[in-house]
């Protein structure tokens, strides 16, 4: 009993000090560990999904090769399968999307940084995030319901009295205007994007320092002069970025598009009133009832096919920046 | 505003969930389905000792069944009365015909369900010999928006066949106007809707149109999926319904149910005799019956474009899939009793549900398949 009670005392008195670094060590080297796991749980996951995908579609992969990026004909009877109609509805709504989304958020972004009073802003910045928090389904049944028939009533036949006498840009417009095609989608998926973008490029507008505007202003400029000679070169790259992140959003964007974008995959066209298809609303659509072998293959491969063409976007926007950033230097994220 | 809402509810539904429970209760189905039904009663009557009224001893406590969405409304009715009866729970995910034959195959469910009969491909990916066990039957009708349209529109397997292929564009093509003079002034192109997900209703549709038009058969041929010659995808028999029912001059196909519960316009199709038929379940249980003399061994049989006056030509059965030889024989005993159950006491809940009843020699046929199911060789239909 006395020896018990003694051991206890005789290491506190006596090894104090080693003890206590003994424990540092432990719980620093732990630690480490720890984040060293975790830190590899990502990789580790996206090694196991490009490996599952790899081997679910090497059936795909081995009987079509190449041709199943170029091929435009998607027949699960006759096991022919090409991925190009939804390869081409993917990127073409993705770019819509773009165009349409970029100007309005940057506009918007600098509205609130440059111009709008301090009572404004922070009202109106959490609108926006609000946007952001609103689920894919809510948007796609808002285009389905409200979005498409005015589009198919007022503002496509408009577009095409406008756009149809002149020569190339008539090509946009062809088609009868049925409510179902890239355009809607596009649209839809700006405004999915909107905050996205709009967000990220108001941080990076705030974050150009004020010295550089005051500065700017004390030489005389007009605040669109300081807009466009000092706030927007600084911010170039931040807004890349950010435009980038709303794309890759809109890649992969399911649910919204397969509602309003007519889930054809007949023709490839590049006029914005054609039913098309996309990558994601295939397989979203198509796995489920996918029985044959090779017919699964094709849809796992179309997964990878979707994370190829994300990828490639993401090299080339980095590319960009990179490129971009080489200018002033600017505030990035 | 409500209509609108309930027109999102239904096409939210095949998205967000596929638990049978959700799908549509209906309220205005047909009302004739008794005459075929008063022969199968007297069939089972016949068997007299055969009526499964209680739990079995010995017998397993839950089944797990998974695939076709077509007959999802059906056995959730089934499997809510047969638990009533038997105390047995069957647990029913209708995720889609291939998602049955899957799940089959892997043998990760008791039984599969399945709108279209699995081909020899499957068949041999399967672990053992599989049965198909014809269930019930359904209608496919044409549902259209076409607002001069005062009767119904009349369509024979040629235009039907000619619309979805894309060859005729228009309401007031000179074939459509043939047979729908009320069509003559109406120069609106077709909007042609399908289905986009992969479906037992698309597989007997395309099925439909292969047997009528050599051109679909070629060019497109038949499957749950198929490369579709023109128009849009929606999702599930709700999304066409809505989308028929929001496009003006638009045409889908969809489940018999769909179309009256939204009351959409339902075409009249010509059949294999001539004679124009408005889709009922008569015609379909019609179908069924001119078949069965020459139905296959195996039940694998496609009962579209069936001869007879009143056949509906566009009908299908629905099959349950399972493995002839069991390896548990708690479980071979509780499936092969819901079997012989829903067959035979099951038929009658059909026609509330715009299901049409089997024929009687079908269920003599599904008799036989259910008493060849047996574990390591002996019979597991314990007879009552």
């Amino acid at each position: 009993m006395s020896q018990l009670q003694a051991s206890p005392r005789n290491l506190i008195t006596h090894g104090h000090r080693p003890r206590l670094r003994a424990r540092q060590f432990t719980l620093d080297s732990g630690f480490e560990f720890v984040v060293r796991a975790l830190a590899l749980v990502p990789l580790a996951l996206m090694i196991g999904i490009v490996a599952l995908l790899l081997l679910n579609a090497s059936l795909a992969i081995v009987r079509y090769g190449f041709h199943f990026l170029l091929d435009s004909m998607w027949d699960p009877v006759f096991e022919q399968f090409g991925a190009a109609p939804f390869i081409f509805g993917t990127v073409f709504t993705s770019l819509i999307a773009l165009i349409v989304a970029l100007p309005i958020a940057l506009g918007a972004a600098l509205f609130l940084s440059e111009y709008a009073p301090a009572w404004l802003r922070e009202p109106l910045a959490f609108m926006i995030e609000l946007l952001a928090a609103i689920p894919s389904i809510i948007y796609g049944l808002w285009g389905l319901f409200v979005l498409a028939p005015i589009m198919r009533g007022s503002v496509e036949p408009l577009l095409k009295n406008l756009l149809a006498p002149i020569p190339v840009v008539s090509a946009l417009v062809e088609g009868p205007t049925i409510g179902r095609d890239f355009l809607i989608a596009g649209i839809i998926l700006a405004i999915m994007i909107l905050p996205t973008i709009l967000s990220i490029a108001r941080a990076v507008l705030q974050a150009v320092p004020q010295a550089q505007r005051e500065g700017m202003l004390s030489l005389g400029a007009t605040p669109w002069e300081t807009i466009q000679h000092v706030v927007l070169p600084y911010a170039r790259p931040g807004i890349l970025a950010a435009s980038l992140l709303g794309l890759a959003r809109a890649l992969g964007e399911t649910m919204a598009v397969t509602m309003v974008i007519g889930n054809s995959s007949s023709k490839i066209s590049p006029s914005l009133f054609t039913p098309g298809y996309t990558i994601a609303s295939a397989i979203a659509n198509q796995f489920t009832e996918a029985d044959k072998a090779v017919y699964f293959s094709a849809i796992v491969e179309l997964a990878l096919v979707l994370l190829l063409v994300a990828m490639t976007m993401n090299v080339l926007a980095r590319l960009l920046i990179a490129r971009v950033s080489r200018g002033p230097k600017g505030a990035r994220l | 505003m409500l209509r609108q809402f309930v027109l999102f509810v239904s096409l939210l539904m095949p998205i967000v969930s596929c638990s049978p429970s959700d799908a549509p209760k209906p309220t205005s189905a047909p009302a004739t389905t008794s005459v075929p039904q008063a022969s199968t009663s007297t069939s089972s009557a016949t068997q007299g000792a055969v009526v499964i009224n209680g739990p079995f001893a010995g017998e397993a406590k839950t089944l797990n069944g998974a695939g076709a969405t077509f007959p999802a409304v059906l056995y959730t009715k089934w499997f809510n009365e047969y638990e009533k009866v038997t105390s047995v729970k069957v647990n029913y995910q209708s995720i889609g015909s291939g998602g049955g034959i899957k799940g089959l195959q892997d043998a990760t469910v008791d039984f599969g369900a399945t709108d279209g009969p699995m081909t020899d491909e499957q068949l041999q990916a399967a672990k053992s010999a599989v049965l198909h066990i014809p269930m019930t039957l359904g209608a496919i009708v044409l549902t259209y928006n076409v607002p001069e349209a005062k009767s119904p529109i009349q369509l024979t397997g040629e235009t039907i066949a000619g619309i979805f292929l894309g060859d005729i564009k228009k309401w007031n093509d000179a074939k459509l106007v043939a047979d729908n003079p009320d069509l003559k002034n109406v120069g609106k192109d077709i909007v042609v809707v399908h289905r986009s997900d992969g479906s037992g209703t698309s597989f007997a549709f395309t099925d439909y149109l292969s047997a009528v038009s050599d051109a679909w058969k070629s060019k497109v041929g038949k499957g749950t999926s198929v490369n579709w010659p023109t128009g849009l995808g929606a999702k599930g028999n709700e999304g066409i319904a809505g989308e028929v029912k929001q496009s003006p001059y638009a045409i889908g196909y969809v489940e018999l149910i769909y179309a009256t519960q939204n009351k959409l316009g339902v075409a009249d199709v010509k059949n294999k005799a001539g004679k124009w038929v408005t889709p009922s379940l008569d015609g379909v249980t019609a179908s069924a019956a001119a078949m069965a003399e020459r139905v296959p061994e195996d039940l694998r049989v496609s009962i579209v474009n069936a001869a007879g006056d009143k056949v509906y030509p566009i009908s299908t059965f629905t099959w349950i899939i399972v493995y002839q030889n069991q390896t548990d024989k708690a479980k071979a005993i509780a499936l092969t009793r819901l079997l012989w159950w829903a067959t035979h006491d099951g038929q009658k809940f059909s026609g509330n549900l715009a299901y049409a009843p089997l024929p009687d020699a079908i269920v003599k046929k599904d008799e036989a398949k259910i008493m060849s199911i047996g574990v390591n060789g002996t019979p597991a239909f314990p007879g009552k």
